[in-house]
């Protein structure tokens, strides 16, 4: 079995977001990438699973569309323990763009699980997934929220709303993996460090696809009036405005 | 041409997030001067159909069939698009809960339509079309032009009113789809519902603990002031990954994001990955003992002091008012 982890690199999560150009880019300095959460959980659960599964796995690879700047992000799931990478060169534009990479890319190839994250902490689309899935026709499975291997077959939890639906999946299939795949992400290993160096990240060219969105500007939230603070000994008072002003009790 | 909107059900009703959704599209449908089509999937009484109506739609698609009951995407998707080929809809909204967040991406790849979602606003433009939604997990918006001819939006929850119901009912047409041929890869093995709780995404109010409260043991003082007020209680994911609290109350960037009329946030410090998902709340108040705690800066309302003085005191003044 062979499963295949989509990977975006995003900012930070504590990065404070600027923005530059007329408000219509995203102001790039001081930012640290890191690899999306939701997919350093989704890869932190396929190392798991090979690790435990007796041979079942073969092989765990990372995929991510992007230019050359995101290598140190690919290198680091490498270094987390993913076999190989595959890194398709071209800036994401959008969400159907990327996702139209990502299939172009995996149509030649052959994978039994494909992971992505519900949704990538840039752009929020909470897209590429579900677009992958169609653009394979495959069968998608959304908030996956545990994937486990008995005995040969595919088992997840997926979240409905309300509840949690145990479902057996035929492969192959794409996961949209949320909160519980994994508790913590994996922390690369010195020796794990080491290792990606030398791991193969292979470059395929990009696919000529179109853009059915286009972000024009940004703007930040406006900023909200002050905090009023009230001592223990008014509470009473703040009652009274909640009740009153802000009519929310 | 026509404005579908994917109106879903729990357990045969429709939810005040339904009724958000088809407000949001009366705008629409009344600035492009078109009709709103609801479709509905899964066994729904005609009377709560006709709820559809009394917030502005048309024509109501009422689908069944046994096996969309797995909730196969894919089998969704041929549904929601051959329906939409008929109806020659040109713009479609979901939710952006799991529902929609599962369907319209499948969906917009399928019928190369651009898809916007946590969408916080009607259109600025129609032509060009131009929408504004939430990025960089809540910490910006952007203005999002669709380049395509069909377009999908997925509504970021409470941020449309809900307007007035009329007495106007639908036309309903029942649908049975040809599905027959389609395999699905998904079994059902067992379900696990949380009952009698009342559900976070649901609750117009929330009173949320963090690490602040010191130990599982004083959530008696947040489930107290909780049930005075209707409320549902959430935590920080450090408390649901202490185990204080189970994983379903957990909101932020990676548990739920959730939009309450109020928020009241008990203990927490207010950290960014926190704040990214209640910071759409309307009104937000803090507890805290430290006066530099960063929930301040986003809460409307603050109390300084001791969680174990504040919300006995809190909730004794709100039975007081309630009384009143
Ligand atoms: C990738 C990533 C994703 C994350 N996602 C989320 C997420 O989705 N949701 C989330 O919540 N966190 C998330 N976090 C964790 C987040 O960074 C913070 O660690 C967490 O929110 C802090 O939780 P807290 O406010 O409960 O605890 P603390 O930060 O420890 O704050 C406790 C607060 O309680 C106050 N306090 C202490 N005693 C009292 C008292 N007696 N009375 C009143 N106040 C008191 C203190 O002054 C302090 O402000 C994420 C982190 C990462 C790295
Ligand atoms: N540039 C990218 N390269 C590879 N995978 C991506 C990329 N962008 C998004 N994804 C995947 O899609 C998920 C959802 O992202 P999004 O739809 O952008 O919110 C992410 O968690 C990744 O798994």
């Amino acid at each position: 079995m062979k499963i295949l982890v989509c990977i975006s690199d995003v900012p930070d999560t504590t990065t404070k977001i600027k923005f530059t150009n007329e408000n219509k880019e995203l102001d790039k300095t001081g930012i640290q990438w890191v690899i999306n959460p939701w997919d350093e959980l989704a890869l932190t659960r396929a190392l798991e699973l090979k690790e435990s599964s007796g041979g079942e796995i073969e092989s765990i690879t990372v995929i991510n569309v992007g230019s050359a700047a995101s290598e140190p992000t690919i290198r680091k799931a490498l270094a987390m323990g993913a076999d190989n990478a595959i890194r398709v060169d071209i800036e994401p534009k959008e969400s159907y763009f990327v996702a139209y990479q990502l299939a172009e890319a995996i149509k030649p190839r052959e994978f039994d699980i494909i992971l992505a994250g519900l949704d990538s902490a840039d752009y929020n689309g909470a897209s590429v997934g579900g677009m992958l899935a169609e653009l394979l026709d495959m069968a998608s499975v959304s908030a996956v929220s545990a994937l486990n291997i008995e005995e040969g077959k595919v088992l997840v939890n997926r979240e409905i709303e309300g509840g949690t639906q145990k479902l057996e999946v035929k492969t192959p299939f794409i996961a949209v993996v949320q909160k519980g795949i994994a508790i913590e992400p994996r922390i690369p290993a010195m020796r794990g460090i080491m290792m990606a160096r030398t791991k193969p990240l292979e470059v395929v060219e990009p696919s000529n696809a179109n853009c059915l969105t286009e972000n024009l500007v940004y703007e930040l939230p406006q900023p909200k009036g002050a905090c009023r603070i009230f001592k223990e000994e008014d509470i009473k008072e703040l009652v009274e405005v909640l009740h009153k002003e802000a009519k929310s009790i | 041409m026509t404005l579908l909107v994917y109106t879903e059900n729990r357990e045969g009703k429709f939810k005040k997030a339904t009724f958000e959704l088809l407000s949001y599209a009366q705008e629409l449908a009344k600035n492009i001067n078109t009709e709103i089509v609801a479709l509905s999937i899964g066994d729904v009484s005609p009377d709560e159909l006709n709820k559809l109506g009394n917030y502005g739609a048309k024509k109501v698609f009422s689908v069944k069939d046994e096996k969309l009951d797995l909730l196969d995407n894919k089998i969704y998707t041929a549904v929601i698009a051959d329906i939409l080929e008929k109806e020659n809809a040109k713009i479609i909204i979901f939710p952006d809960n799991l529902s929609g967040r599962a369907l319209a991406p499948r969906l917009s790849a399928k019928l190369k339509a651009g898809l916007v979602s946590g969408v916080v606003d009607i259109p600025s433009s129609y032509d060009p079309f131009i929408i504004k939604n939430k990025v960089f997990t809540g910490k910006a918006y952007a203005s999002v032009k669709v380049t395509s001819d069909i377009k999908i939006l997925t509504l970021s929850q409470n941020s449309f009113g809900i307007k007035d119901p009329s007495s106007d009912t639908p036309q309903i047409e029942d649908i049975k789809p040809d599905i027959s041929c389609i395999d699905s890869n998904l079994k059902l093995l067992s379900v696990d519902m949380v009952t009698g709780k009342l559900l976070l995404t649901d609750a117009e109010r929330v009173v949320s603990g963090g690490r602040g409260m010191r130990s599982p043991e004083n959530w008696n003082l947040i489930e107290e002031l909780a049930e005075l007020l209707g409320a549902a209680t959430a935590c920080t994911r450090p408390v649901s990954d202490e185990g204080w609290r189970p994983h379903d109350e957990h909101v932020g960037q990676t548990g739920k994001i959730i939009a309450p009329e109020l928020y009241i946030a008990c203990g927490i410090s207010g950290a960014i990955q926190h704040v990214g998902g209640i910071s759409s709340s309307k009104v937000i108040v803090a507890i805290n003992k430290d006066p530099d705690a960063p929930i301040f800066e986003v809460a409307d309302y603050g109390i300084l002091g001791d969680f174990k003085n504040v919300l006995p005191e809190l909730t004794k003044a709100i039975k007081e008012t309630k009384g009143s």
